[in-house]
């Protein structure tokens, strides 16, 4: 497989860890710091570590937002990691007043757990078919999670003192709270069923 | 739900895995690449280097080291030992490492920790403490490898690291490191109901048992271990089986099985 995938670098972010997770499952990766080199992407994925404003700020800065939205709902594929499936949505508790990406109607909050951050690998269940998601073991590391506004986007979900947003999925946008590049040969896989579908 | 991780460290020393192993099927058992890939392989949910390495001079060895792991192995990698600046960090992260741990440098400068989670996050940030009882109770923050001892109570210094933006903790109980009789429990406990942050165990493990008490009644997030893994006794993947076994939430080892 050659899958042309443009990995978003905003410089923050794990850009790294999934340039590798990536290439070691056939893709050729380009790396995208400006919006205009973001233009003409097939497969776009936007990684994500970091805090909700500093990344919403980053990518402003380099005209990232503009590029990620257009490519979104042009319909093309999308994977977003992590803070990089957060900023989808309007706002998050860890930045109150910066807005999202607007991309999918809801809010990010906060964990009312004993343990914030959870870090760890957490059960992850599927609640309807997808091409690319199955259920498992996946590596994540957030204090926030998700809470779109419409719940029949919500793909999966897992459970950290509450049931929470592990992925979302809408068309060919794929967003998951985990990190699938360091999750083993499960996040391995998963990324090689997103190139192949 | 979240699952408690099962950490192997190994300690390097001039880019070398030091400790002895019981891979005996490996080529070369001071592989620090190839020993990474077998514990993942056999279910670890992260891999631990600490660096042993006597001289600064080293340091670009370790970098390459953690670069060419990064490569091959597809789970958080830490690294931790002499790391004391910002940059220090910021190498090691860019070589391909998850997290970093700092152990004399925090106490000596606790603002290191607060720079260092401004640059990479708190989740990147892993703040090691080595401590030992008191006769008085408590117990007292050992830095320089265990050899100086700071005045420091362990459990109000775990606090102002967490304040100061540490994202994890990773904990070594001197009295019991190495000895392989159990790990210090009442640390643990006192340190669960102290810090909103995970803490790993580290210091202890003889045997299974001595894993699952810590993570229960310990109420650990995360056994580090090395002894145990390294000289034979079991494999990470003997350990997660028998945890499982016995009701402890671990991810199985064989992560493709989504019966789990």
């Amino acid at each position: 497989m050659s899958a042309d995938v443009t990995l978003v670098d905003y410089g923050g972010g794990n850009t790294g860890s999934m340039a590798r997770a990536l290439a070691r499952v056939g893709a050729g990766v380009r790396v995208a710091a400006r919006g205009a080199e973001a233009g003409d992407a097939g497969r776009l994925v936007l990684p994500g570590v970091g805090h909700f404003g500093a990344v919403m700020e980053a990518l402003r800065e380099r005209g990232l937002d503009g590029a990620v939205a257009r490519h979104i709902r042009a319909g093309r594929p999308f994977l977003g990691v992590c803070v990089g499936l957060q900023v989808l949505l309007d706002e998050s508790d860890e930045a109150p007043g910066v807005p999202g990406l607007g991309l999918i109607p809801g809010r990010v909050v906060r964990f009312q757990a004993a343990k914030v951050p959870q870090v760890g690998f957490n059960r992850v269940e599927t609640v309807r078919d997808s091409r690319v998601l199955a259920p498992g073991y996946f590596y994540f590391v957030n204090s926030y999670h998700a809470v779109p506004a419409d719940p029949s986007v919500v793909a999966a979900t897992a459970e950290h003192g509450v049931r929470f947003t592990a992925a979302l999925e809408v068309g060919a946008l794929l967003a998951v709270q985990f990190h699938p590049e360091k999750s083993g040969s499960a996040g391995l896989a998963l990324l090689h069923r997103w190139l192949s579908c | 739900m979240l699952t408690k991780r099962i950490i192997p460290c190994l300690d390097v020393r001039d880019g070398r895995v030091v400790k002895g192993t019981r891979f005996v099927d490996l080529r070369d058992a001071g592989d620090p690449v190839g020993l990474a890939a077998r514990y993942e392989g056999e279910g670890a949910d992260e891999v631990f280097f600490l660096d042993i390495t006597a001289s600064a001079e080293a340091r670009g060895i370790l970098i390459r080291v953690v670069r060419a792991v990064a490569e091959r192995v597809f789970i958080p990698l830490g690294v931790g030992g002499g790391l004391r600046t910002v940059e220090d960090m910021a190498e090691v992260l860019r070589a391909g490492a998850e997290k970093v741990s700092v152990n004399t440098a925090a106490v000596e400068d606790p603002g290191l920790v607060t720079r260092a989670a401004a640059a990479f996050g708190s989740q990147a940030v892993v703040v090691a403490i080595d401590a030992r009882a008191r006769a008085s109770g408590g117990w007292e923050v050992f830095t320089h490898g265990g050899r100086r001892p700071t005045g420091m109570d362990a459990v109000g210094w775990a606090c102002r690291a967490v304040e100061a933006g540490a994202g994890e903790l990773l904990v070594t109980s001197m009295d019991c490191d190495g000895v392989q009789r159990g790990y210090d429990l009442a640390l643990y406990q006192a340190l669960a109901d102290a810090v909103p942050v995970p803490v790993i165990a580290s210091g202890g493990a003889g045997g299974v048992e001595d894993i699952r008490a810590v993570l229960c009644e310990g109420r650990a997030d995360a056994a580090l271990a090395a002894s145990i893994f390294h000289f034979g006794r079991w494999t990470v993947r003997e350990v997660k089986v028998r945890l499982r076994a016995l009701g402890v939430p671990v991810r199985p080892p064989d992560d493709e099985d989504s019966a789990g």
